[in-house]
């Protein structure tokens, strides 16, 4: 750790979160926020539905969100390109970033040379997944954030739990709880008397954030869409942060992934439709700013763009697993999840939660550490993401794909216990007279228990199942056998 | 090697397999653009829609704008106002008339100064009905960004014939305005938020509230 | 139409498991007019071994379903799950397998493949299979017969005209029960805790019977009601379907 004080609120770490199914055990654990979670994602959902149902021609526009997606990032160079020559037309310095360690040093070097120790942020996950705001402090440069949630995140010395609403695990008393104890010390303090009401909080959140506003000199923000043929970022938000951010200081650096282009402005038709309603809920979000470069005496005059790899272009190498980088960010997948809205985000161990985090992390990481390996098996399979995802990424497709990965990863070392199973399975699979000499097995056992089913037993692998699950016992006839016997001869 | 090029041969070497070189023709979008909705009244669509984020709409008449502004204003308890450049001046004379303090942004106008004026009056560049948006272009009557977010209250004209009946036709409409680099703005409602247990809060930083003003 | 030759895929687990349900579905589909065959050298999908990552290990099923019904107009199993798994996962099975003739046939048997209800509804053109089942009774649709194989709300139409039936709404009906496989063995708690929230709406809605068309999902939420002595008893579609007055007098 530093030796000087902090300049802002000392976060939460993702280093010690374990692999997913123990953090998902610890978090199940949490019954508070186990139904502030449920009751989230239950209002999220609802209003989706209403919100996708209301546009006809829903389907069509995921279509052509996935095609114009799978064009950019097919031809991905020649985007860039384009988008960074019309962006340096436009007066914005164009930085291109390998990994978070380029993207930081860019941030933290801008900000030195322009002598500011503080800047305004506004939500963005990809600042998240580089951990851009530890970067900055360690460099001696406070970074606030403004969004509602993110900064119920910071001052709450926690992390990101989701990607629209990262403060999704905390309800509204953990809330006031936060902001009277710590606002405080970062600035004006929350309101005497501010109740758990949640305008009352978002009234504490405008008014100590509101000072950071006027006197900031720089802002830090992500990007929803870089257009290339002009050059033109566009943010989607709700609360008028970002407006803020983007507005007020002399300086603006955007930190953007790579996959975030898109060929043309008409093109924002029809991310600006599917978007809100498939993030918020809304037919549209607030507001929404678009910018093309510098314009004279309005909003900031010195425009960065920072263009992130970080693990992106090992994504698109799989052809399998590159439609992952169609993703929006709109979290709809999260939100519908039955495994997420159980265990949370925390449990994801990155920025990145949910289904969308088990299919981009291990991808953008690469198969090295056991959480990664871990992810692709953090499903049931129910599908319910693929239905919902507005650029269609096919989200149990990519993950039985990362699972097929990840046991040639393990087993390309040495063989493994699972493997030997399920060699054995595909033996017993490949024939019927296997599968019926193996069935004798199972009739024995059925005449072992009887009509008795079967309860808790200290065996591995059954033992997880029956540790809830009764079993009924076995037949101590099969369906072959009885077939034999009705049918006399069978099929040929 | 620069990060740029590092960056371009990583690209480059994953998208190997890609081998037809024009996008267009490798992927294929089947999407007509700039379609509109078949709404039957697209003025009451934007209406119910802007309404529906819990922002006033008032309709008026040509001769009425002034007077509309002004009731508009005073419903939200309104006393200094921001006048952009361009912004009509019988609509000026009217509020100055109605005892309005009024600030111009000529000479610029601080932040600080922008943050205790209660509202802004501008007009628009296009309105869009199936979501209720309002984009601004920033060009006449309209003023620089920081003008119609730091005061809390926003009274935005806009005349019938810039709505449009969706996303659509709005963007072909901003096009111009974004080839020229103009910034555009896009409003729906006031600010809001979800972020506390995803039930929506009307107003947090941006003007709390937006009070329409539509003529036709 | 002349008498349909429907070929039985009675699937491993209730082969094994729970034959009862590939009876029914012979009784069912030989009162409602078809001959039905039981090709023996039948086995499984093989989506244990696909989806917990093990393709080369599941290729094997994929060569000996198209060996076992190739030959077959019409594919039948009482199954979603399986049947989602043989349309979608056995044509990239033998593309990963680098087969492409295995790939041809698989996708040539995928589409001959049918969910019973689809092929009650859609090939037989019946929405009344003449069942009676006088019982309270509530559907889970189940994951993959939903998402996967698409089978929509044939199930329903077909429950709707069972006689004596009283079908009450699952809540919360299109969530996942948890069962997913090896899911609910390498993320255990995650998978129980989705499997008990399921068992209590299915225990709120005073149901006799919780049915579904995959017996999978039944033996996870069916374990999880048994533990807890709910007294609600699982059933699969197919065992409705071929109830019939005669047989419950």
């Amino acid at each position: 750790m530093t030796t000087t004080a902090r300049r802002t609120p000392e976060p939460g770490t993702w280093l010690g979160i374990p692999v997913f199914p123990k953090a998902a055990k610890q978090s199940l654990q949490n019954a508070e926020q186990r139904k502030n979670l449920a009751h989230a994602t239950g209002t999220i959902r609802d209003k989706r539905i209403v919100r996708a149902s209301e546009v006809p021609e829903w389907e069509e526009l995921r279509t052509a969100a996935a095609q114009i997606k799978d064009r950019v990032g097919r031809h991905l160079d020649q985007y860039l390109l384009q988008a960074e020559a019309a962006m340096t037309a436009a007066g914005v310095t164009v930085h291109w970033a390998r990994d978070a360690a380029d993207a930081n040093k860019i941030v933290a070097d801008i900000a030195k040379a322009k002598g500011v120790d503080e800047v305004v942020k506004i939500k963005s996950m990809v600042t998240q997944e580089i951990d851009l705001n530890e970067h900055l402090e360690a460099e001696g440069i406070a970074a606030w954030e403004t969004d509602l949630a993110e900064l119920i995140v910071q001052l709450g010395h926690d992390l990101p739990s989701h990607i629209l609403v990262p403060a999704i695990h905390r309800n509204r008393s953990e809330v006031r709880e936060i902001f009277v104890k710590e606002m405080g010390q970062y600035g004006r303090p929350a309101p005497d008397g501010v109740s758990d009401n949640p305008p009352e909080l978002a009234e504490a959140a405008r008014l100590h954030l509101r000072e950071k506003f006027l006197r900031a000199k720089m802002a830090v923000s992500g990007g929803n869409f870089i257009v290339a043929d002009t050059g033109t970022l566009v943010i989607v938000e709700s609360e008028g942060n970002g407006r803020m951010c983007l507005t007020l200081p002399e300086t603006l650096v955007s930190v953007v992934g790579i996959e975030k282009v898109l060929p043309t402005l008409a093109d924002l038709e029809v991310f600006l439709k599917l978007l809100p309603r498939s993030s918020t809920g809304e037919r549209m979000n607030p507001y929404t700013s678009l910018w093309t470069g510098v314009t004279p005496c309005d909003g900031p005059q010195d425009l960065h763009v920072i263009l992130l790899d970080n693990g992106r272009s090992n994504v698109l190498a799989d052809p399998e697993g590159r439609a992952a980088l169609r993703c929006i960010r709109c979290s709809a997948c999260l939100n519908i999840c039955p495994i997420y809205e159980r265990v949370g985000g925390h449990a994801y161990g990155s920025p990145y939660p949910g289904p969308i985090g088990a299919i981009l992390g291990p991808q953008l990481r690469g198969l090295e550490g056991a959480n990664e390996r871990a992810l692709p098996f953090a499903s049931s399979l129910c599908g319910a993401c693929n239905d919902v995802c507005p650029v269609k990424i096919p989200f149990t497709d990519i993950l039985v794909h990362l699972r097929h990965k990840v046991v040639e990863h393990k087993t390309a070392k040495h063989p493994t216990g699972e493997q030997a199973l399920m060699k054995g399975a595909g033996w017993v699979m490949a024939d019927g007279k296997h599968l019926a000499t193996v069935q004798k097995g199972s009739r024995l056992a059925g005449k072992m228990f009887g009509d008795k089913w079967i309860g808790p037993l200290p065996v591995p692998l059954a033992g997880r199942w029956l540790q809830a699950r009764d079993v009924e016992p076995p037949p101590t006839q099969t369906f072959r056998q009885w077939w034999k016997k009705e049918h006399e001869g069978g099929a040929k | 090697m620069s990060a740029r090029e590092e960056v371009l041969r990583r690209i480059r070497a994953a998208t190997r397999d890609v081998t037809e070189k024009d996008p267009a023709v490798d992927v294929p979008v089947e999407w007509e653009y700039g379609r509109p909705l078949g709404t039957v009244d697209v003025i009451a669509d934007f209406v119910e829609k802007v309404e529906d984020y819990k922002a006033a709409v008032r309709r008026c008449g040509d001769g009425e704008i002034a007077a509309t502004v002004i009731e508009a204003l005073r419903a939200l308890d309104a006393h200094s106002v921001v006048i952009p450049a361009g912004l009509p001046d019988n609509w000026i004379d009217a509020l100055r008339d109605a005892g309005f303090e009024l600030h111009s942004d000529e000479p610029v106008l601080s932040h600080a100064q922008l943050n205790g004026i209660d509202a802004v009056v501008t007009t628009a560049a296009v309105g869009m009905a199936d979501s209720g948006t309002i984009a601004l272009d920033h060009g006449i009557g309209q003023g620089r960004r920081a003008l119609t977010l730091l005061p809390d209250r926003h009274i935005c004209v806009i005349r019938e014939d810039q709505v449009v009946s969706d996303v659509p036709e709005g963007v072909v409409r901003l096009t111009p305005a974004l080839t020229q680099r103009r910034p555009v703005t896009w409003l729906s409602g006031g600010s809001a938020t979800s972020d506390i247990e995803l039930s929506r809060v009307e107003g947090v930083h941006g003007p709390r509230h937006l009070s329409v003003v539509l003529v036709g | 139409m002349s008498q349909p030759h429907v070929a039985l895929f009675a699937t491993c687990i209730t082969d094994t498991m729970k034959p009862s349900v590939p009876i029914a579905t012979v009784k069912l589909l030989e009162r409602l007019g078809c001959k039905v065959s039981y090709p023996e050298r039948q086995t499984c999908c093989g989506q244990i071994m696909t989806n917990t990552g093990y393709w080369d290990e599941a290729v094997p099923t994929v060569k000996n379903y198209v060996r076992s019904f190739g030959e077959y107009d019409y594919i039948v199993a009482p199954s979603g799950s399986c049947v989602g798994s043989v349309r979608e996962q056995h044509p990239m099975l033998a593309k990963h397998a680098k087969d492409e003739s295995l790939a041809r046939e698989a996708t040539a048997v995928a589409a001959k493949t049918y969910e019973l209800t689809e092929f009650i509804v859609d090939v037989l053109g019946v929405t009344d299979v003449g069942a009676y089942f006088p019982h309270r009774v509530t559907y889970h649709p189940t994951c993959h017969s939903m998402r996967i194989a698409k089978v929509g709300d044939r199930p329903l139409q077909l429950l709707r005209a069972v006689r004596g039936i009283d079908l009450i709404d699952l809540p919360k009906a299109e969530q996942c029960c948890g069962f997913g496989g090896t899911f609910s063995l390498k993320n255990p708690d995650v998978s129980i805790a989705m499997a008990t929230d399921k068992a209590r709406h299915v225990r709120s809605t005073d149901a006799e019977y919780l049915v579904a068309g995959d017996h999978a999902c039944l033996m996870n939420i069916g374990g999880v009601l048994h533990r807890g002595r709910s007294g609600v008893k699982t059933i699969h579609l197919a065992e409705i379907l071929a109830s019939t007055e005669e047989a419950a007098a």
